[in-house]
């Protein structure tokens, strides 16, 4: 029997998470966790990300999660989930500016409210970005498949990632400006939006994930 | 591509059940929230919504149950509004699989409670809904929030309360007409229209559905960034699918299934 590891320190809703995973493989024992043992011994990592950035990180080294989690980012199928993803980079503007775990090369910035504009009725766009936003796929992954170029996810977050080096970068949205929706590199897999909440496609990547041995 | 407009359900719930049964050709259990969700969830909803109408805080629970059997079986997002009094009531829901909630009453009583809940679960999760009556008609027309269903003045201007909740952290307004809201003449337009361009975070208009064009004049004129309905959805009048076609067709951009 295959386990996944949902890492959670207690700040919010992934009952979601865990019954999406659930759900697409009954035969998966989910854990949710901020035990650094039961993380390790796991075969499958999730890594939402609850909250905002600064308590995000900050949690993760109260519970002694920050090793194990560099750990297991080289060595098992790892999926970031929202703050998930931003937590990789190396540096956010949330909080004054906080600083990531720094896997992925690049920094997590706010939506420039003022400059952006719907290029078709001239209205500002909203942030947070909520809502159902297409993401194109720019690389082939285990995880995209059986899922249709632009297909439509739920997302809501202000910052978004901005990738440093475009070959960590899976998939790409446009929202005032074009962001990394995606993020691939090695044994990881980290998205903006949340599969969990994306109906069909969001569970087909769960599926996809549930599957996949951690190659590209 | 860019970001969709939503279409979404809302179910008031007593104790529970669906209040003002929901006529579905072949549904089981038309009184199950969970069951009606699901059938929303099918025909494309971009998330449900959920209003609490317990009025006893010892039925409360049932509706965290409901939450939990929802969150297990529907994966699009979920907002829980009603009876959102306290922090702990927040927690409880989220926990229980809801990824919103809604804060109404609460909001006017004590603004801070907004901020609080905000810089405490992020502002993603917290919607602040607004009930709002027009108080003066012509050229300058203003609109006042009211509690208790459209009952009780407070004195505040729903043009200023909206920008103050914003920036007290909301992450989306769910803006009700209460002139409007029941008698199926559409979207109060003036106000929906007012409120979305006086603030940065997104507007969830609602109150006056009647038919489908309404859907489309909430974004055309309105400008919001999504469309609340109940009855028009409940009564198998139509469907959300047929309303995202009406809407595509107006050339609104939809998540098409």
């Amino acid at each position: 029997m295959s386990t996944v590891a949902v890492i959670d320190y207690g700040m919010g809703n992934l009952r979601s998470v865990c019954k999406a995973i659930e759900h697409v493989d009954a035969s998966v024992r989910v854990a949710l966790t901020a035990d650094p043992e039961t993380v390790r011994g796991a075969d499958r990592v999730v890594f939402p990300g609850q909250g905002a950035i600064g308590g995000c990180i900050a949690a993760l080294d109260a519970h002694g999660m920050r090793e194990v989690l560099l750990e297991v980012m080289r060595s098992k199928p790892f999926l970031g989930i929202c703050l998930g993803l931003q937590a990789l980079y190396e540096f956010s503007e949330e909080g004054n500016g906080t600083p990531g775990l720094g896997i992925l090369p690049g920094q997590v910035r706010l939506f420039p409210r003022a400059q952006m504009r719907d290029p078709e009725t001239g209205l500002a766009l909203k942030v947070p970005h909520m809502g159902w936003n297409g993401v194109q796929q720019v690389t082939g992954h285990p995880l995209w498949e059986g899922i249709p170029q632009q297909t439509r996810f739920y997302f809501v977050h202000s910052y978004y990632a901005d990738t440093a080096d475009s070959a960590y970068i899976a998939g790409e949205t446009a929202y005032g400006v074009r962001f990394t929706s995606a993020a691939a590199h090695e044994n990881i897999f980290a998205v903006q939006f949340h599969p969990e909440k994306s109906q069909h496609h969001g569970l087909r990547l769960l599926h996809n994930f549930i599957n996949w041995d951690g190659e590209s | 591509m860019g970001l969709a407009k939503r279409i979404i359900p809302c179910l008031d719930v007593d104790k529970g059940r669906v209040v003002k049964g929901v006529k579905f050709v072949d549904i089981r259990d038309a009184g199950d929230p969970v069951e009606v969700a699901r059938r929303y969830d099918e025909q494309g909803a971009d998330e449900v919504t959920f209003l609490d109408i317990t009025a006893s805080s010892d039925d409360r629970d049932t509706m965290v149950h409901v939450v939990e059997e929802m969150a297990a079986e529907v994966f699009i997002p979920l907002t829980v509004g009603g009876g959102i009094r306290t922090q702990e009531d927040i927690r409880r829901m989220l926990n229980a699989g809801a990824d919103k909630v809604a804060i109404n009453t609460a909001a006017v009583f004590n603004p801070e409670f907004v901020r609080e809940a905000s810089a405490h679960f992020g502002s993603q999760c917290i919607v602040v809904a607004i009930d709002a009556k027009q108080v003066q008609d012509g050229e300058h027309p203003r609109w006042e929030i009211y509690t208790h269903g459209g009952r009780k003045p407070t004195g505040l201007d729903a043009v200023a309360w909206a920008r103050k909740m914003a920036e007290y952290g909301a992450g989306e307004l769910l803006l009700t007409s209460m002139d409007r809201d029941g008698t199926r003449d559409g979207f109060d337009i003036p106000l929906t229209c007012t409120i979305c361009d006086a603030v940065g975070i997104p507007v969830i208009a609602s109150g006056g559905v009647g038919n489908l064009e309404h859907l489309a004049e909430g974004i055309l004129d309105g400008h919001a960034d999504a469309v609340l309905a109940a009855s028009i959805f409940h009564f198998g009048e139509f469907t959300v699918a047929q309303a995202k076609q009406h809407m595509a067709g107006r050339g609104i951009e939809v998540r098409l299934a």
